[in-house]
């Protein structure tokens, strides 16, 4: 396995920093139902790491322990180094960690261009009744943030629905709507929940592009869940691979494809 | 505009227009481009010096005179600025279409021999690399969105901008010598090569002149009295002569501004924002806006409908007479000048066309209504028969003597002779100087004299002297019984039916003719979707029994219209198909420019065909096609052959 301390370089070339994110020992319960069992594992800079498995494996649990918005009853996680202490959401977000959600969870009635614009919040300060009068610091601070919203949009070619209510759009651009407000965000690192669910073959290309495009354009780190085997097997550095709440699997997608564990959790095994 | 008249003389290249321009004109507004949801604006003083940081660029990288550099890209102003840095160096630009697959690049960057390549983004510059070790003579590529370009060999790769600051930084060193290129430059210098998109066989790499270039466009210009201060919106492949013509040669001649769109699908939004003075378009974005406009009408409220229908009907009635200066009574006027407030005056905003002075169409056949509906709104819509070998123009319409059937009257200097075929012949400024290494080509196509046969089959109206085109010269053909058969006449009535987007008619040589249908998915869909029909996909709906009712009641009005013309009343379609596949230029089923290659498609819907012919009720079939991305893959089908009734022409051979 790999070395705690260094990093290490990708098949591609590219060179992946040190440990950003760390899970030691993490358990998390509701109630009686254990959902994660003393799971640990790192993610590191730069790199594309997936978490997969099969339903019910604790997966979106796991994200959302990443994300802040669960606290495991047992385990640490710690970010930069640092034990991360209970915080709440837009705590997590000032730490640069913005996410994506399995079911699109966008302001329907408000346009693309509006809906990115949220995810800009983190960047202004001015307060409400200056923002309603729009004079001076309101104003430029709005032509600011605008104008990071916009690259996003050409970056994500997402121009032509611009100022389409979210309401309108099909799913796949919703999903990229979705990836877009994550974006405004200038995450350090970026969490995806099934960024690929329900996608037809070309809108899975389309979305894997934009994946890479990102890690590779603005150097973020991303943490992304994913049903799709051979999606994740090419977009993504390393993989942990879950079953009903237990690790069972860790390493480069190779490595893992070629678990035994890990083979017939997906293929299942005979009890007999 | 009477300093542009007088200057003709010493502007003899597209760098010397460009210098005029930046001189007279410096302030004001030269390209513009929507990027980052706002315009971007360049002036003519600025468009100088981009233009020539990049030529000293070029001359840096070691681009010699002579040598053919491919441009490859949506519009965008640094394309254009490419091209006339390229000729600023004395290489010759050769635009390439941005869809053609790896192959059909190939062929042309092999033909030509094109060392340099300026390619818009990275999904282009993968396409080259693709080909690359079939180019021996590639040197450099230049790309100009620098996105997922980060991790490539940078040893041949170049952003454009890093060329265009290199250039700058070796400003003392090579402007001497960009200024001796420069003043090298006259009327005889190649200007541009445009490779035809070849409804038959490989395309040909069409030499142009300064001289036709620049004679064309200011022909044109004077006719259409352009001037500085018009407004285009520059979407149209940069590959094809129409858009070098109105985006490079009328632009530098007039100095007018050239907007391009922020991308394909943003292309209506900007029409609107821009609102150009002078458009063009193929019939097919007309068709695609009428269309839209009418399914939006569907779904609006009552009152609404009831007005929209009630006040174009009255424009239908004397609208175009309105456009045209004929007398229409001071009621009528009072009536069109309400309806112009309450309808054609929003609508034409909606459209983008509430400013336009000019407009053209050409390419292809336009429905007269299609035609008829955007006069009548007041838009000064006209046709103009033209091709590449002929710098654009052969024919235009002038103001006031508008109609959808004809072509209009010769361009100014422009020679026109139709031989003993009905073949349509000219001569003029704007002809083309060679085929590109094809001597053979060039001998057949233009005679010692200078005359170009079209290939198409036309002639003069003896009232107005309007020119009327009936086909393609070899596409007409004889029936069995020695009837004549010209497939576009029949094809094009069909087509403006908003349902049917494409149609191919068969029957040279035949009894009978036969045809396979396109649907328009955007109307039949839509259709489809207020009657309650499911559908997952084209093929499917393609399929469907209520589908082909509709079309089978348009194929048999066609042939009712078909059989009033005497000549062509054989012509009728006896049997047709709605194809389960939408023919494609990926799959060479059309030319880049969405011309069917009829040789093509009957080779590999053979199957379906020969069904036709001997009266079988179904055919099944699988057919190969390819992917964007070149991929291939193939589908299946069966497909219902239909029966429509013809109108017969016995009796007038009884009659005879």
């Amino acid at each position: 396995m790999l070395d705690a301390s260094e990093g290490y370089t990708t098949e591609d070339g590219r060179k992946i920093g040190g440990v950003v994110m760390e899970m030691k020992n993490i358990t998390l319960r509701f109630g009686g139902v254990v959902a994660i069992k003393d799971i640990s594992f790192d993610i590191r800079e730069g790199e594309i790491r997936a978490i997969i498995g099969p339903n019910g494996a604790g997966k979106s649990s796991m994200l959302n322990v990443i994300s802040g918005f669960y606290v495991p009853q047992e385990g640490e996680v710690f970010f930069h180094g640092k034990k991360r202490p209970q915080m709440r959401p837009y705590e997590v977000a000032r730490q640069g960690i913005a996410r994506t959600f399995q079911n699109i969870a966008l302001f329907e009635g408000m346009s693309v261009l509006d809906n990115v614009m949220t995810g800009r919040l983190n960047y202004m300060k001015t307060g409400l009744f200056q923002q309603a009068l729009w004079k001076g610091k309101a104003e430029q601070e709005e032509t600011e943030n605008r104008e990071a919203v916009e690259k996003i949009i050409d970056f994500l070619e997402i121009q032509h629905i611009r100022k389409t209510p979210v309401a309108r759009l099909p799913y796949g651009l919703k999903k990229r709507v979705e990836l877009a407000r994550a974006l405004a965000a200038e995450p350090k690192l970026l969490l995806l929940d099934e960024p690929m669910a329900g996608m037809n073959v070309e809108e899975k290309e389309d979305m894997s592009r934009f994946i890479l495009d990102v890690n590779d354009e603005f150097g973020t780190t991303i943490a992304l869940i994913e049903h799709d085997m051979g999606v994740v097997m090419d977009l993504s550095d390393r993989v942990v691979v879950m079953d009903y709440g237990k690790k069972i699997g860790d390493g480069t997608p190779d490595e893992v494809r070629s678990n035994q564990a890990v083979i017939d959790a997906y293929l299942g095994v005979s009890h007999d | 505009m009477a300093q542009t008249q007088s200057g003709a003389e010493g502007m003899q290249s597209l760098p010397a227009l460009l210098q005029r321009n930046a001189t007279q004109y410096a302030d004001a507004p030269a390209y513009r481009e929507k990027e980052f949801g706002i315009w971007q604006c360049w002036n003519w003083a600025e468009t100088e010096k981009e233009i020539e940081a990049l030529a000293l660029g070029l001359i840096n990288l070691g681009v010699q005179e002579g040598d053919f550099v491919a441009i490859i890209g949506r519009n965008r102003p640094y394309l254009y600025w490419s091209m006339v840095a390229a000729q600023s160096v004395g290489a010759v630009p050769v635009p390439v279409y941005q869809d053609s697959v790896a192959e059909e690049m190939a062929y042309v960057l092999g033909h030509c021999g094109a060392k340099y390549v300026i390619a818009g983004d990275q999904e282009q510059v993968d396409k080259v690399i693709e080909i690359q070790d079939q180019l021996h003579q590639m040197e450099h590529v230049i790309y100009l969105d620098p996105r997922g370009m980060r991790k490539y060999d940078h040893h041949t790769l170049h952003e454009f901008s890093h060329v265009q600051n290199q250039g700058r930084a070796a400003y003392d060193e090579w402007i001497s010598d960009l200024n001796e290129r420069r003043a090298k430059l006259n009327y005889d210098s190649t200007c541009v090569m445009l490779y035809t998109s070849g409804t038959t066989g490989k395309p040909k790499g069409v030499v142009l002149s300064n001289r036709n270039v620049i004679e064309s466009a200011k022909n044109a210009s004077n006719f259409d009295k352009l001037t500085k201060s018009e407004d285009i919106l520059s979407y149209l492949p940069m590959a094809w002569v129409g858009d070098f013509i109105f985006s490079v040669g009328q632009a530098y001649w007039c100095g007018f501004c050239v907007n391009c769109p922020e991308s394909a699908d943003t292309m209506m939004t900007d029409l609107r924002e821009i609102g150009p003075t002078y458009f063009f378009a193929p019939p097919r974005v007309f068709e695609t806006q009428l269309t839209s406009v009418m399914i939006r009408m569907e779904d609006a409220g009552t009152l609404k409908r009831k007005m929209f229908h009630h006040y174009l009907a009255h424009a239908k009635k004397v609208g175009g007479d309105i456009l045209d200066g004929k007398p229409v009574g001071a009621m009528d006027r009072l009536k069109y000048a309400i309806g112009n407030m309450l309808v054609y005056g929003p609508l034409k905003d909606t459209l983008g066309f509430g400013n336009v002075r000019v407009g053209y169409t050409a390419g292809e056949a336009i429905g007269p209504e299609i035609f008829d509906f955007y006069r009548s709104l007041g838009i000064n819509l006209k046709q103009l028969y033209g091709q590449t070998e002929a710098t654009v123009f052969i024919t235009v319409q002038p103001d006031g003597e508008v109609r959808a059937d004809t072509v209009g009257v010769p361009a100014p200097d422009v020679e026109i002779k139709i031989d003993d075929n009905g073949e349509i012949h000219y001569r003029s400024p704007g002809t083309f100087v060679e085929y590109f290494n094809n001597p053979d080509s060039t001998a057949s196509t233009k005679d010692p004299e200078g005359w170009v046969a079209t290939g198409d089959a036309g002639f003069f109206e003896k009232d107005s002297g309007h020119l009327r085109i009936i086909d393609r010269a070899k596409d007409v053909g004889k029936m069995a019984d020695g009837s004549m058969f010209a497939p576009k006449y029949v094809e094009n009535k069909l087509k403006f039916y908003p349902d049917i987007l494409e149609a191919v008619l068969f029957g040279n040589g035949k009894d009978r003719c036969t045809a396979f249908i396109n649907i328009d998915l955007t109307a039949v869909g839509n259709w489809a979707e207020r009657n309650n029909i499911a559908y997952a996909s084209y093929q499917e709906l393609a399929g469907h029994p209520r589908v082909l009712d509709t079309i089978q009641e348009h194929v048999e009005t066609v042939n009712k219209s078909v059989a009033e013309d005497d000549m062509l009343s054989g012509c009728q379609i006896h049997r047709f198909v709605i194809l389960h596949k939408e023919l494609d230029a990926d799959d060479g089923e059309m030319t880049r420019t969405r011309k069917v290659r009829r040789v093509i498609v009957a080779d590999k819907f053979k199957d379906i065909i020969d069904a036709m012919y001997n009266g079988e009720p179904k055919i099944s079939t699988v057919t190969e096609v390819t992917y964007e991305d070149g991929r291939k893959g193939s589908i299946s089908a069966t497909l219902d052959i239909r029966d429509a009734a013809v109108v017969p022409v016995a009796q007038k051979m009884a009659a005879e």
